[in-house]
């Protein structure tokens, strides 16, 4: 049947069980505003492209779900650029679509063109300008297929005006034909029960869980792993609920600001088992000294990562879910022959490393607040069924660390890109793709001033998320790194504490702001902020900006050189670094 | 320097030269020589790309490869079983004095003179690559004026061609 290519746009939305586009319309993307008025499809108006990016990011990260975000060209689409970016990068899958101006204009530098396609070709995992409006629902269905499938990520269709105006045939594909785009997903079961022989064999395993177990929603076999082989697990920033925190296998987080547990357990470790993990610099620090002693099995969806930055004894490529599970049935008809395999002496030698060099701070009842202790009182009263979503920095950090995940889905962060601002939108998101469940952001002062406009849309959507703000009046990190490697010579990092006023600010955005700067006050203002209905929620926690985020390992530097940090004696530093596995 | 040349299938639509090319950019793969025409199946192009495999593997080249959704089929061609060959374009200095030496190392190389001026010669020549550097030695001690290189193309030894299959069955959407 007839119909404009702007309803074939919006028609092909629908048939994509798109539930909401975060999106801002303007002249070239115009056409398609009309159809969305009459669609099931729900628009949220943004109060800027890059808070649609977020939110988009935000939703499928809360769901699993595609993500879809919407902008007019020139200016619109590439406010959307660092969202893509960031979803390239911590592998989200995102369709966004953009207007572009009339096909006979292209490349004029027409009023508001941008080549977004050619911008975006290294921020996404596939994009294209469609020239023919038939050609719309086959580009929108594959661009979910590709966002979706494999390893996720974000996939742009570029649309000019005069295409969405003109008259065209509706035909959805009856199916997609990508002779180029082929995911494995089975794993090779040669390699399994190589993996499964080698995780028996060992005496020092350590099972390092990367974001791919939650977007597989392999969580459940994980768990089967970890406690058929008594494996201890450490799950990295991405991974974050991907394993209990309270589970005794747990080790918490790896890497440059980690647990020295998990640290140390993969320096000390005979087995790596990387799990959807992508050995990133900030776990691995200097390559060439990360885990020394241990043999490589590493399984991902995405070949490319298998041997790029460490090479594989076993590679495994396919969906981490069928891995795992097979990997269970692999184990345990390996046990069957020859009988358990011995980490007794490794969990406990791990078990003393986390009960001698936990993360430690130090809340004075009189004295300042502390960051960490907002955190810990965040998680005790209201962590258990929450969505904790971050900006970037310091605050970032301290939430991974000192909250208690026990549930896949519940922590949503920028961890690639390191996005600042991230925060709010993504909190957004999270909430209209978990409505009814309660999404807290932690951010900080320096991010949330990044992207604050979006409480806007919130209040007028009726978006009820909860920002706390661990406003120590600096960008934190930076302070931190200025403070160790540049001789506290601070530059261009002080914001201030009281411009902008949060509570002010927040009110003037239509929602409830409260403001807390004593230990003794934080639980009660917890109440109150938890208590608040329908509108986005603001707390201003004034927190001790000399606080530094430890254990540290410095960039590029060798894990064995981690710091301890400030709270923590010389002898205790002197013993970590000797790092003695305790295993009697 | 290690050069491996590697044919790529890919499909013939608008930018994905400007795909791969970029590809090749921000990984810090070098290219030594990329040329790109169409196949006998006309929505498909096949580029000879001849990449330097000192800072990278050439297994991550490939593998990154593969992830563009536009990239159908990489091979490797390696110089035992291939047919390797680069068409070249070379302008030397020619005096009269020295124009017949320079015509009979053409005819050594089995080039063609396709152009002469009063003081050069043009010369066209198709060769493997050892031929063409042979040539080149042979020739730099006149002067090259100019040349221009196409750059290598290939394919593999004997009946299969790998074309074949990569259009395969669709699957459901």
């Amino acid at each position: 049947m007839k119909v404009t290519g702007a309803q074939a746009l919006i028609r092909s939305l629908e048939r994509c069980d798109v539930e909401v586009v975060f999106g801002l319309p303007g002249g070239a993307i115009l056409p398609a505003y009309d159809p969305l008025r009459d669609s099931s499809v729900r628009h949220i108006l943004v109060r800027h492209e890059q808070g649609a990016g977020h939110a988009a990011e935000g939703y499928a990260w809360a769901t699993g779900r595609v993500g879809v975000c919407m902008a007019t060209s020139g200016p619109g689409a590439t406010n959307l650029v660092t969202a893509l970016c960031d979803a390239y990068m911590d592998s989200v899958p995102l369709v966004a679509i953009t207007g572009q101006v009339p096909s006979g204009n292209i490349g004029s530098d027409a009023f508001q063109e941008a080549d977004i396609t050619g911008i975006t070709i290294p921020v996404t995992k596939h994009n294209e300008l469609v020239t023919d409006p038939a050609r719309i629902p086959g580009a929108i269905a594959e661009a979910f297929y590709i966002a979706s499938t494999g390893r996720p990520g974000p996939v742009l269709v570029d649309l000019p005006k005069d295409i969405l105006q003109a008259a065209t045939e509706f035909t959805w594909p009856e199916s997609i034909d990508l002779p180029g785009y082929r995911p494995t997903v089975r794993p090779h079961a040669k390699r399994v029960r190589e993996a499964a022989a080698m995780l028996r064999e060992a005496r020092r395993p350590v099972l390092y869980v990367g974001g791919g177990v939650i977007k597989a929603g392999a969580h459940e076999a994980l768990r089967e792993l970890a406690e058929a082989a008594q494996a201890p697990v450490t799950t990295t920033l991405m991974a974050r609920g991907a394993f209990p925190d309270t589970h005794p296998l747990a080790l918490g987080m790896p890497g440059m600001h980690g647990n020295y547990a998990a640290v140390a357990a993969l320096q000390e470790a005979d087995l790596v088992v990387a799990l959807a993990a992508r050995f990133d610099d900030r776990v691995t620090g200097n390559l060439a000294t990360f885990a020394p002693r241990a043999r490589i099995v590493h399984a991902d969806i995405d070949p490319a990562e298998i041997g790029k930055n460490r090479a594989a004894d076993v590679p495994i490529v396919g969906d981490i879910k069928l891995v795992l599970e097979e990997l269970v049935a692999a184990y345990q008809g390996v046990v069957a022959g020859q009988g358990p395999g011995d980490t007794a002496g490794w969990l406990r030698g791990v078990n003393d490393w986390k009960e001698r060099f936990p993360y430690r701070y130090d809340q004075q009842p009189d004295g300042r607040l502390k960051p960490q202790y907002v955190v810990e009182r965040v998680s005790a009263l209201a962590g258990g069924d929450a969505v904790v979503v971050a900006g970037v920095g310091q605050h970032q950090m301290y939430a991974s660390q000192f909250f208690r995940f026990s549930r896949p889905r519940s922590w949503i962060n920028s961890g690639g890109l390191g996005t600042m601002g991230f925060a709010v939108p993504a909190a957004m998101g999270a909430q209209v793709g978990r409505p009814g469940e309660l999404v807290i952001a932690i951010d900080g002062d320096g991010c949330f001033q990044m992207t604050a406009q979006e409480l806007a849309t919130c209040t007028v959507e009726r978006i009820p998320i909860k920002v706390f703000i661990l406003n120590n009046g600096h960008l934190g990190m930076v302070r931190q790194w200025q403070e160790l490697f540049y001789d506290e010579r601070y530059s261009e990092v002080a914001l201030g504490f009281d411009v902008p006023d949060y509570v002010k600010l927040t009110e003037a955005y239509g929602g409830v702001g409260l403001r807390c700067d004593r230990a003794e006050d934080v639980d009660a203002t917890l109440e109150k902020a938890l208590g608040v209905e329908g509108v986005p929620t603001v707390v201003d926690f004034r927190v001790d900006p000399h606080e530094g985020v430890f254990p540290m390992v410095p960039a590029g530097r060798p894990n064995d050189e981690i710091i301890l940090g400030p709270e923590f004696s010389p002898e205790e530093q002197a013993a970590a670094t000797r790092r003695e596995v305790r295993t009697g | 320097m290690s050069f491996h040349t590697l044919s790529v299938l890919v499909e013939n639509k608008p930018g994905v030269l400007a795909r791969v090319a970029g590809l090749f950019s921000r990984r810090g793969f070098n290219i030594e020589s990329l040329a790109v025409g169409p196949t006998e199946d006309e929505s498909v192009s096949r580029m000879t790309i001849v990449v330097d495999c000192a800072e990278r593997p050439l297994e991550q080249v490939v593998k990154q490869l593969n992830k563009l959704v536009n990239v159908l089929k990489i091979v490797e061609l390696e110089p035992g079983r291939a047919v390797e060959r680069e068409l070249l374009l070379i302008k030397v200095k020619a005096d009269p004095a020295l124009r017949y030496q320079i015509i009979e190392l053409a005819e050594v190389f089995r080039g063609k003179i396709v152009d002469v001026a009063p003081e050069s010669l043009t010369i066209e020549a198709t060769g493997s690559p050892d031929k063409v550097a042979a040539m080149l030695e042979m020739l730099e001690p006149y002067g090259v004026r100019e040349l221009v290189r196409t750059g290598r193309v290939a394919l593999a030894r004997g009946n299969r061609g790998i074309t074949d299959r990569v259009l395969r069955v669709p699957r459901s959407a």
